[in-house]
């Protein structure tokens, strides 16, 4: 099961390099294929009753993030970033799907358990203020983890007056205090200190700045890189803020959805995006240069039901490129320029696809994981 | 901390030491806000006068309360060697008031306990699971709301037969499914919410979970509404005793007493009365404490 981009990524000189190279390059975190539908129970007898449908939430994601790096997920709301995350930490259960943790399958039968899963991934979620307990303090909350996996009270206590003041938070002082005694800021590095307590390798942030004013969010920015720097983490960034993602990570993933519509190197795809969706978010960000207004949005209507989402390609319906082929199959994801590494789901980019806009010659296809296939 | 002390890229970290301010828990500000409340702790006053009497009734009591007599029968109050007059059997009111609030307090309280312990947990661990179980425990509760309490409470110490243990056991039964519902709506609540999502992403067990972020956030809750139910049983309690169905004569209870009394009526009406001036006094007390007690634990979080 090595279809992993990141494998791919450096095929020879891993082998030629120190042994610990090897374990650099290798995905610390990698998803296949997860899919997770939320039943809509209705009539009157609520959970016991007939589904009345599913939510497509997340649809067939996959990816891979290597040691030390970062992984920014964007797209808009609803498109199955949170579920995303809450699935890579197993919050909620995925219904098809494996997520392999240093090539170890999390609940399978050969693989780690969920609670060795929670031990090496943590996540910092996007409400500072609703994920503290209001009856707790600082050095509670973050301690409590700890001790509900057996460390000594005194031990978890130490602990987290370290960690406290490892992210800037002096313990003399905010140890004791309760969530409504802190800042939006200072909140958030409560929560950051409360996953990094458990000595994590991953880091999976969902919109861990997006509810900060911008001072302050640049403030937890710069602690969230100096901590990966420091302990050498794997951050997941979900974001809706494209500056924030582009500052951050390494690659980007695009989802809409439900689904992966692209994923490559930051630079690759913010400057060449191959995906029309991807194009228009890109479009969206707004500009400080004044001659570069927007005056239309580059994006119409609403994002199409994920009960009932649209046949073929799902974006088609927004899509200014849509053409007939885009609702009777499904798009793979295929490479966007001359690096495989930078992939895109349009039927545009892939050739004898139909579309008009597909080239023509012979190309490469690669597999959703990122694989090519031959 | 598994191994990280082995791990190398974990930087050492020394703490500064500050003095530390003065920080009170939970329960301590709740105390202190209480205490900066005059009704509450006017109405703590006379509840501690009148459980302390009670508890301590042989003492305090100026006379036998099952001591007869008929020469002595409904003086009225003031008269010499019986401060509140006394009863139809010429027993001394003010001793049977005092001996009668042990009964009529225990079958307040205790019942609420009960049902509090029982009700709660169930319910905390229904809001907690949520889904079909909480589907199935919650509409069995829902069948006992179908009957109104009173009626309920009667119905119930009829079936198991009179007596205080019957009487006591259908009081807790009464009061258990109104307090399941509270703690099981407060729980729903608090199970959604991210902290408790964090505290099952740090590996936290479901039992750890519920003691350290559930109770924390539900008992406040579920306190003061127990704490407003002791005056109502109280009240029901003295009903049952009233129609027969909890205490027997000669037991002093004061609603026992007041269904003896009510025969002397228009004898001596301030005598029939007293009784349930004692229950009053003693559920409006309950009452505002409860109402006190409410405002001081509501802290702004």
């Amino acid at each position: 099961m090595n279809l992993a981009p990141a494998t791919t990524e450096r095929p020879a000189h891993s082998f030629t390099g120190p042994s610990n190279r090897v374990e650099e390059d290798r995905p610390v975190l990698s998803v296949h294929e997860l899919k997770k539908y939320f039943r809509l129970s209705g009539g009157p007898f609520g959970a016991f009753g007939a589904a009345r449908g599913y939510v497509q939430a997340v649809d067939g994601v996959s990816f891979s993030v290597a040691k030390g790096k970062t992984l920014g997920v964007v797209g808009e709301s609803g498109c199955g970033k949170s579920t995303t995350a809450r699935l890579l930490i197993r919050l909620i259960k995925p219904d098809e799907g494996r997520i392999l943790l240093d090539g170890h399958d999390v609940g399978g039968p050969k693989g780690i358990s969920v609670r060795e899963l929670r031990h090496q991934v943590q996540m910092v979620f996007q409400d500072s203020y609703a994920s503290l307990n209001p009856r707790h303090t600082a050095s509670e909350e973050v301690s409590f983890g700890l001790s509900a996996q057996g460390v000594a009270r005194s031990e978890a206590r130490k602990r987290a007056q370290e960690v406290l003041d490892f992210v800037g938070l002096e313990p003399g002082v905010f140890a004791d205090r309760y969530p409504h005694e802190l800042s939006g800021g200072q909140r958030q590095r409560v929560n950051i200190a409360r996953a990094l307590a458990i000595n994590p390798r991953v880091l999976i942030l969902d919109e861990a700045v997006s509810s900060l004013d911008k001072s302050v969010e640049a403030q937890v920015l710069n602690l969230l890189i100096d901590i990966k720097n420091r302990l050498g983490l794997t951050f997941v960034f979900i974001s809706h803020d494209l500056n924030v993602v582009q500052f951050v990570s390494d690659r980007v993933l695009v989802m809409y959805l439900g689904k992966v519509v692209e994923i490559g190197p930051v630079e690759q795809v913010y400057q060449s995006a191959g995906h029309p969706y991807t194009r228009a978010l890109i479009a969206s960000r707004l500009s400080m240069d004044p001659r570069r207004r927007i005056s239309a949005p580059p994006l119409v209507g609403d994002l199409p039901s994920p009960i009932n989402p649209p046949s073929g390609c799902r974006f088609r319906t927004r899509c200014p490129i849509a053409e007939p082929v885009c609702g009777e199959k499904e798009p793979l994801l295929v490479a966007v320029g001359n690096g495989p590494f930078h992939v895109a789901a349009c039927h545009a980019l892939a050739p004898r696809s139909g579309h008009s806009l597909a080239q023509q010659p012979v190309g490469r296809t690669v597999s959703p994981s990122g694989a090519r296939v031959p | 901390m598994n191994g990280s002390a082995a791990n190398s890229s974990q930087p050492q970290i020394e703490i500064i030491r500050r003095p530390v301010r003065i920080q009170l828990t939970y329960w301590q500000s709740v105390r202190r806000r209480l205490r900066r409340d005059p009704i509450s702790m006017v109405c703590a006053g006379i509840l501690v006068l009148i459980i302390a009497a009670a508890i301590f009734a042989p003492w305090v009591a100026p006379a036998d309360p099952y001591k007869t007599s008929m020469l002595r029968r409904l003086q009225p109050i003031g008269t010499s060697g019986h401060l509140l007059g006394t009863d139809e059997l010429g027993r001394d009111m003010l001793s049977r008031l005092i001996y009668g609030g042990r009964v009529s307090l225990l079958m307040g309280i205790l019942p609420i306990t009960i049902a509090t312990l029982v009700g709660s947990s169930v319910g905390i661990v229904a809001g907690f699971l949520g889904g079909k179980t909480n589907m199935v425990i919650m509409r069995i509760i829902d069948v006992f709301f179908a009957f109104p309490s009173v009626l309920l409470a009667v119905g119930l110490a009829g079936a198991l037969g009179a007596g205080p243990v019957n009487c006591l056991i259908s009081l807790a039964l009464v009061f258990t499914p109104p307090i399941t519902r509270v703690a099981e709506s407060a729980t729903t609540q608090i199970r959604n919410q991210d902290f408790v999502e964090a505290a099952r992403a740090t590996g936290a067990s479901a039992p750890s979970i519920i003691i350290g972020h559930v109770m924390t956030n539900v008992s406040s809750l579920i306190l003061t509404y127990a704490s407003g139910l002791i005056s109502v049983a109280i009240v029901l309690s003295s009903g049952l005793s009233f129609l027969g169905l909890g205490i027997a004569p000669p037991t002093a209870d004061w609603g026992l007493m007041l269904n003896t009394l009510r025969q002397s009526i228009f004898i001596a009406p301030v005598n029939a009365v007293l009784p349930g001036v004692m229950i009053l006094i003693t559920s409006v007390c309950f009452n505002l404490l409860s109402d006190g007690l409410r405002t001081a634990m509501d802290v702004k979080p």
